[in-house]
């Protein structure tokens, strides 16, 4: 889908570099790059820098850098271009399980900016800086996402959570985790991540379970799981609305 | 930025944090803080770590410690100048963001979860 726009834009001097968020890395997101087919850089973020050098707190999520590469938008939702329908990420077998439905059912009543954010980004490609949605440097640092002490806290405890899982020490990966949730409560990502690590079953759908298992409620080890955290937090407020 | 070691020289910690250890400070975009020691080829990490605000968290029982973002205006950027994203691809080969200066960009981040 973001192929398609890249492709539209690249003659006006644009480019795509898409960046997968995977402690996993290549295993993780191979089959997906591979499916896609990418003209444009594809890289893989181990220990999610993207958090630290930009600010992103969930997925899909843009940051948006000029030719002299300044940024001119910090991060927000990056949601996929409009035109093509809209299908959900999963094929849903015959029998899914009775989460996974209620996952979706929640997921399509996540708000979603697509057509006014894609309007936007072709009005930038063809007027730069004098595009009303290419902000000042000032703008841009105030609209970057608060940081705190807190916060910086946390995303350290997220790298180093990241770094004991690829080194196999998954229970010490799951304490850093579990501070980085505490400290960095709204940062989807750092719990998408560490909820996705606790596969449930081995199909397709083991990384998207992202919550205890049926069996094995008391194994979870963590505190919430997408579906609780997302009717807990309302999916209306799942992710910021684009702010022209 | 991840650390076997607290002794490491200036360019690694540059590069690792983009942050620039200069006479005057830790300088990031306009904002320098200024070090409580001039910073030498081979820093003490937790000392500049002190001095800029960047928490420090170890792992028990490791030689491994995580250094968190310095962000001394409580924002996640400091400056609007984007820093050099240095990221492999599929095949292990590093990608630098400033390759790409002269050509607008969108830095898409996605997930396979």
């Amino acid at each position: 889908m973001w192929q398609a726009r890249r492709d539209e834009l690249a003659p006006k001097g644009f480019e795509l570099v898409a960046v997968g968020l995977d402690t996993v890395g290549n295993d993780g997101c191979r089959a997906f790059i591979e499916a896609a087919q990418p003209k444009h850089p594809s890289l893989i973020d181990r220990h999610h820098v993207l958090a630290d050098l930009f600010g992103i707190t969930n997925i899909p999520q843009s940051v948006w850098i000029d030719e002299q590469g300044v940024i001119v938008r910090p991060a927000e939702a990056a949601p996929a271009p409009p035109r093509v329908e809209r299908r959900s990420r999963l094929e849903m077998p015959g029998q899914a399980p009775q989460r996974m439905v209620d996952m979706m059912t929640e997921a399509a009543k996540i708000p979603n900016d697509a057509a006014a954010y894609h309007a936007a980004l072709d009005d930038w490609v063809e007027n730069g800086a004098k595009s009303r949605f290419a902000h000042t440097p000032e703008e841009v640092i105030e609209r970057s996402r608060p940081r705190d002490a807190d916060h910086a806290l946390g995303h350290a405890h997220f790298a180093l959570a990241c770094e004991l899982e690829i080194r196999g020490d998954h229970a010490g990966a799951v304490r850093h985790y579990r501070e980085a949730h505490r400290l960095v409560p709204e940062s989807w990502t750092f719990r998408r991540q560490a909820w996705s690590l606790e596969k449930v079953g081995d199909g397709p759908l083991a990384r998207f379970w992202q919550g205890p298992s049926p069996d094995h409620p008391e194994a979870w080890p963590y505190d919430g799981g997408w579906l609780e955290d997302v009717r807990k937090e309302g999916a209306e407020n799942y992710t910021e609305r684009f702010r022209p | 930025m991840l650390l076997d070691s607290l002794s490491i020289s200036r360019a690694a910690f540059e590069r690792g944090t983009g942050w620039q250890l200069k006479p005057e400070g830790g300088c990031r975009g306009d904002v320098c803080i200024p070090l409580s020691k001039p910073a030498g080829a081979t820093i003490d990490v937790a000392a500049v770590a002190r001095d800029l605000g960047m928490p420090l968290v170890k792992a028990e029982g490791r030689d491994l410690w995580a250094l968190g973002p310095a962000a001394p205006q409580g924002r996640a950027l400091t400056t609007a100048e984007a820093p050099d994203l240095r990221l492999p691809d599929l095949a292990g080969n590093e990608f630098r963001l400033s390759s790409l200066r002269g050509k607008k960009v969108v830095v898409y981040a996605w997930a396979p979860y």
